[in-house]
């Protein structure tokens, strides 16, 4: 079933990860022990221009020269590290997690728009279909994921993520039903700034997945989550929608709501509906998204997953549950349950 | 008398004993089967084509039909319709024309692929108690959607294309008035204008009586242009350029002159009694570009106010045959697959011509989606259609809507007997025979039409909602939903579908 939550400091404050691991940590009963994930916004201020590739690896010295070989092709990379782990009886681990922080060169995209972006997403795609061994889990700038199979606890110990600061958190806890016990399939899922959590099924995946890999998306996670990043970065980045226009794309009103509005909103409406058929979300799902200016959390459109928000100051969080968070966030000002579809949107100020 | 008589199809018994002599069977069979003789009925059970007509009108159930009561010598490879074609050439020296569709026993997809629901992980919707979406536009869709946006308010600037709204994603497909009769077309409009849906005129023109309902028909415009004016193009909800058809891919039409009355004369624009020969090209199509230039002719004519279709036969180039019309201004592609039926088609074509609508939809989608323009044309399929989880399937392989054919004609009371070109139809349906069509009541039948849509309907909107889809542009492409059985693995890769059990 899983668990969620999010948190960003509007203001641009930061907040370290003791807060979230306590708050996942206190959904435990919604995962099974069996995959655990953070993300985190502004984690790393020292290479905050550049895009922090994290890449999992089976066996270094099998397929890491293939992937420098690739990131060399397409830029420059300035820093490189193995992720800092820390033993923990819990984990075993079964892949080196790895970060590059890469500076593309945009002449050697020259057609795009976004050149940097589309080389990113690129090499994303390039090196999770063809290097055996190695997989990008995440690759945005000044963005940080933490994920393995565990309890939230563990992989929070294990990452040690209160070492980490940043304006944004995503949580998730996982209740593996796929693909159990695989680092790749644990949230959150994240392709250049778009990072998801996700609970719940998406019925229309297989829709889903023909739509976007039409536009050049590969999907290789086995699972359905990803293809919510994709999506976003589609209608967001790509085709330019807000994401309050993005989230009524994937989660459309009913035809016989868009029948009552007014004639200009029933032509916007019919047109989001008409065009972005394919990527309408269907099953059950609560979902939350970051990117680096904000986070946006919705649920399917009758509402088959628990979603709950709260806020105090500059603060806003979204959660599975409300009791994690109180334990975040003890002097919580105002709680509140969004309905269903409707988007939950935290920007950040300026 | 070298060949001599060949054994009888049907074998029809009369029991007596219940028989009350009322005569229904000899006025209803049009074939002349029946006859009363000393008090007693008795059969030429030769003439009997199996249209169970009598059966049906029979107060006693007292007739019996036999298939083959008397076969010949069984062997595998010499069936006896491989036998009996052979007779009937050797004598005539001409084509075999056969009825309804391919009579050959292919396997059918359909049936090797299963449809997924949840469990546990995920909920199932229950559609009495939650909205379930059938809805569907048949059209052009914007690739994107692009707005100006000032505060709150959105302003859209994409231009939609004008699309067809239905409300089930089911509609009739094209049989012209000539094919079948005025009574068949005008129960179909009055059940397509209840049921929030469309059908097609065929290429027969749109006869008067039919203006009503012409909201919901779609005119066709076809090799032999009958019944085409500008008057017929502005009356349909939208138009369709017929290049194939599934039953006879690659040829054209034949309406028998003895078909020609009056009416049929008059809403075709064809002289009474003249032979109305559709030729297999369009005269004016000879490539991919000619086809366009007709679908911006024929929108120019109507304004750009009418989405215009284009159908083709499922052959085995379809795909791209498909990525060419989508790159038209056309909207919408209809694929006939080679179960399609007809009235009248070359046996030879019935049976051996084309590839099934499963295969060539999956093809279709596919490649429109490689392609990067699956919006820019909807996917209608057809041929074989038989039941609503067809309709499912052939959704989950990527097709927008379907036409049926053959199931409203059954639900009109039409046993699939495929004697359609002897015109003698006794159900009324595909004959203009004023006495046999003035069996077929509009208003009953209209109804039977309608209940066997709503009924699929209702069918489609639980199987969604066992599948957890709660909308039906999310059932549409959806693979991951279907499973093949026992279907070979290079057919479950054109389908891009996994095996039960994976």
């Amino acid at each position: 079933m899983c668990g969620i939550i999010a948190v960003i400091d509007r203001s641009g404050g930061t907040m370290d990860g003791s807060g979230i691991r306590s708050a996942l940590s206190m959904m435990d009963e919604r995962g099974s022990g069996e995959g655990a994930g953070y993300a985190v916004y502004g984690a790393f201020p020292e290479f905050a221009d550049y895009y922090a590739i994290h890449v999992f690896f089976d066996a270094i010295h099998e397929s890491k020269a293939a992937v420098d070989q690739e990131l060399e092709k397409w830029g420059t990379v300035v820093h490189e590290e193995e992720v800092p782990t820390y033993e923990n009886r819990n984990i075993r681990k079964v892949h080196t997690p790895w970060r590059y922080f890469f500076r593309p060169d945009p002449s050697l995209m020259p057609q795009s728009m976004t050149p940097e972006d589309d080389i990113v997403m690129h090499l994303v795609m390039k090196v999770n279909t063809t290097i055996p061994g190695a997989l990008v889990f995440s690759s945005g700038k000044n963005v940080g994921i933490f994920k393995a199979s565990g309890w939230p606890e563990d992989v929070a110990d294990f990452y040690r993520i209160q070492d980490y600061s940043g304006y944004i958190w995503l949580g998730h806890n996982r209740y593996p039903t796929n693909t159990p016990g695989w680092w790749g399939g644990a949230h959150p899922f994240n392709l250049l700034g778009w990072s998801v959590v996700h609970n719940g099924e998406i019925t229309s995946y297989g829709t889903n997945r023909r739509y976007i890999e039409s536009y050049g998306y590969r999907c290789t996670m086995y699972t359905d989550t990803e293809v919510v990043a994709y999506l976003f970065d589609l209608l967001v980045r790509r085709h330019g929608l807000d994401p309050e226009l993005a989230v009524k794309a994937l989660a459309p009103p009913f035809w016989e709501d868009i029948d009552c509005m007014d004639e200009k909103e029933q032509r916007l409406f019919r047109a989001i509906r008409l065009a972005y058929g394919s990527a309408m979300m269907n099953g059950p799902f609560a979902i939350v998204v970051a990117q680096p200016d904000g986070i946006v959390g919705f649920t399917d459109r009758i509402k088959l997953r628990p979603l709950v928000c709260g806020t105090r100051g500059q603060r806003l969080y979204i959660s599975s549950e409300e009791a994690a968070i109180r334990i975040m966030e003890p002097g919580i000002e105002e709680v509140f349950m969004p309905r269903a579809g409707e988007p939950v949107i935290g920007r950040l100020a300026g | 008398m070298s060949i001599g008589s060949v054994p009888v199809r049907f074998g029809i018994s009369v029991d007596h004993s219940q028989c009350m002599l009322c005569g229904r069977c000899i006025e209803n069979c049009p074939y002349d089967v029946f006859r009363i003789e000393n008090d007693r009925i008795h059969v030429n059970s030769r003439k009997c084509v199996a249209c169970h007509r009598c059966i049906a009108m029979c107060p006693r159930d007292a007739i019996h039909i036999r298939e083959r009561p008397v076969d010949y010598r069984s062997h595998p490879l010499w069936t006896p319709e491989a036998r009996e074609s052979i007779y009937n050439q050797a004598r005539t020296g001409k084509i075999i024309l056969a009825g309804m569709g391919n009579a050959k026993p292919y396997p059918i997809i359909f049936d090797q692929l299963v449809l997924d629901a949840c469990q546990v992980t995920n909920p199932s919707i229950d559609p009495l108690r939650e909205p379930m979406e059938l809805r569907t536009y048949i059209g052009k869709k914007p690739r994107k959607v692009e707005y100006v946006r000032e505060g709150s308010d959105v302003s859209l600037t994409t231009e939609l294309s004008p699309n067809l709204q239905i409300e089930t994603p089911i509609m009739v497909g094209h049989m012209s008035y000539g094919a079948i009769s005025l009574n068949a077309q005008k129960s179909i409009a009055m059940a397509v204008t209840e049921m929030g849906t469309y059908m097609g005129t065929g290429e027969g023109g749109l006869h008067p009586s039919l203006y009503p309902y012409q909201d919901h028909m779609i005119v066709q415009v076809a090799s032999g242009r009958f019944g085409v004016d500008i008057n017929y193009l502005e009356r349909g909800a939208a138009i369709e350029i017929k290049i194939g058809q599934g039953a006879k891919p690659g040829i054209g039409g034949h309406l028998p002159g003895e078909k020609v009355c009056e009416d049929v004369s008059c809403t075709r624009m064809i002289p009474i009694g003249s032979d109305a020969i559709s030729p297999a090209p369009h005269h004016d199509i000879y490539s991919i570009e000619d086809l366009k230039q007709l679908v911006r002719s024929l929108k120019e004519a109507t304004e750009w106010k009418k989405p215009v279709f284009v159908k083709i036969a499922a052959v085995h180039n379809s795909a791209a045959i498909a990525a060419g019309i989508a790159r038209s201004a056309a909207d919408a592609v209809v694929i006939d697959g080679f179960r399609g039926g007809t009235g009248a088609a070359p046996r030879v074509f019935r049976d051996h011509v084309g590839i099934p609508i499963e295969a060539a939809v999956a093809s279709v989608d596919a490649k429109l989606r490689s392609q990067g323009i699956r919006n820019e044309v909807s996917i209608i399929a057809s041929g074989g259609i038989r039941e609503s989880a067809d309709v499912a399937k052939v959704i989950a392989l990527g097709a927008d809507a379907v036409y049926i054919g053959t199931a409203a004609l059954v639900a009109m009371g039409c046993r699939v007997c495929g004697t359609c070109y002897r015109g003698l139809c006794p159900w009324g349906i595909a004959t203009q025979r004023p006495d046999l069509v003035a069996r077929l009541d509009p208003a009953v039948a209209s109804r039977n039409v309608a209940n066997l849509i709503h009924a699929w309907t209702l069918e489609l909107s639980e199987l969604m909602g066992a599948a957890g889809i709660n909308s039906i542009e999310s059932l549409r492409g959806n693979r991951d939903r279907l499973r093949g059985y026992l279907l070979d693995e290079a057919t479950m890769r054109v389908l891009d579908v996994k095996p039960v059990g994976a």
